[in-house]
């Protein structure tokens, strides 16, 4: 299963008030080239940081799904945050780690992964449900599982393959980024406060 | 001396009531008044960059987020602030316990203790040291300032001035 075709699957089954961010470096490129969407955030820098976001984000929006896309490097930087998150369980998070074991934005350098198992992690920090996944098939039923749960989920997908040739990068501003996710939120939050208003317009 | 319950007042007029963050003794009193009160949320982060990421998810949902971190941690969050929050434009109030100050504590603490002005100029991060008789002034110049620059903005914590 190459990371693109499992992009491709994760992006497919996004429900309209779906939260999705997405890590560091490729991750956030094919995202955007797959299925750019307003609800989707994506992490320019700050490697590491993205599950932090993606907690804040759960434990603010409790009536979203937030996925978080990440990858071995970006979670290998942030394990501490994998435990906090299992402490808060969040059961509005769905946390997808898509293992290459290499860093590949900046040239497939290895991570730890070929002999790290980050799934009994997941496990043993106390994720309510945790799949292990190497086939298109297996992701696909993972994620339908993770969907149907509503629990802290976590799946690690591995994966194989480089990002496309001539892959553009992400062509908004982070303050773009930052504006357009702040009016999805917002937009909802009003609309949920006076119910007997008429829809707004497109922005 | 003020009290961290009149501290956490404020900030609830002033609606910021998402924080997570890292102790420090200085803050011992602010985070136990957060964890007993049920209208302030206060997530124990396990590092500063992780309670900034938190706390960044509030700007996002229209709301007002913060951190507790002790100045000792500034070091962990500075790639977040230049790569994220500055790059982003999404405030965050910072109240950062000043250990270290005036070249008297242990050790560990006086070189941070030194540069902590210094580091948060270089960052561009407005900053103000909390004095007891302006803290409701304090706080509400930094929410101001947040909101106008729509950067995250500093509040520094000396020991002696909220019990």
């Amino acid at each position: 299963m190459t990371r693109h075709e499992a992009l491709q699957r994760i992006l497919a089954r996004l429900t309209p008030d779906d939260l999705a961010l997405f890590t560091t470096g490729m991750i956030s490129r094919e995202a955007f080239n797959i299925r750019d969407r307003a609800e989707n955030f994506y992490m320019l820098g700050s490697m590491g940081l993205l599950s932090s976001l993606g907690l804040g984000l759960a434990l603010q929006q409790r009536s979203r799904t937030i996925w978080v896309v990440e990858g071995d490097g970006s979670v290998l930087m942030s394990l501490g945050t994998l435990s906090l998150i299992a402490t808060c369980q969040p059961s509005n998070f769905i946390h997808i780690v898509l293992d290459n074991e290499a860093y590949e934005s900046t040239g497939g350098q290895p991570t730890i992964t070929s002999t790290l198992d980050l799934a009994p992690l997941a496990q043993s920090a106390g994720y309510a449900l945790v799949r292990r996944v190497t086939d298109m098939a297996a992701l696909e039923a993972a994620l339908g599982a993770a969907q149907a749960a509503k629990a802290l989920a976590f799946i690690l997908a591995k994966v194989t393959g480089r990002a496309p040739e001539g892959l553009g990068r992400v062509s908004l501003t982070p303050e773009a980024i930052t504006q357009r996710f702040a009016q999805v939120l917002t937009h909802a939050a009003a609309q949920t406060r006076n119910t007997a208003a008429a829809p707004a317009g497109p922005r | 001396m003020r009290t961290a319950t009149e501290f956490w007042n404020i900030l609830k007029r002033q609606q910021v009531t998402f924080f997570a963050g890292v102790p420090c003794s200085l803050l011992e009193g602010v985070i136990h008044a957060a964890l007993a009160d049920p209208q302030v949320t206060y997530i124990p982060a396990v590092r500063e960059d992780v309670a900034l990421g938190i706390a960044s998810a509030a700007h996002v949902s229209g709301g007002r987020g913060g951190i507790l971190l002790q100045n000792s941690g500034l070091g962990n969050v500075v790639n977040p602030l230049t790569s994220f929050n500055l790059l982003y434009r999404i405030p965050v109030l910072m109240v950062v316990s000043w250990r270290g100050y005036g070249g008297r504590d242990a050790p560990e603490h006086l070189i941070m203790g030194e540069k902590t002005p210094a580091l948060l100029e270089m960052l561009e991060i407005p900053y103000a040291v909390l004095a007891a008789e302006r803290l409701e002034e304090n706080l509400a110049w930094a929410i101001t300032t947040m909101e106008q620059t729509q950067r995250p903005v500093a509040v520094i914590l000396r020991q002696g001035v909220i019990a």
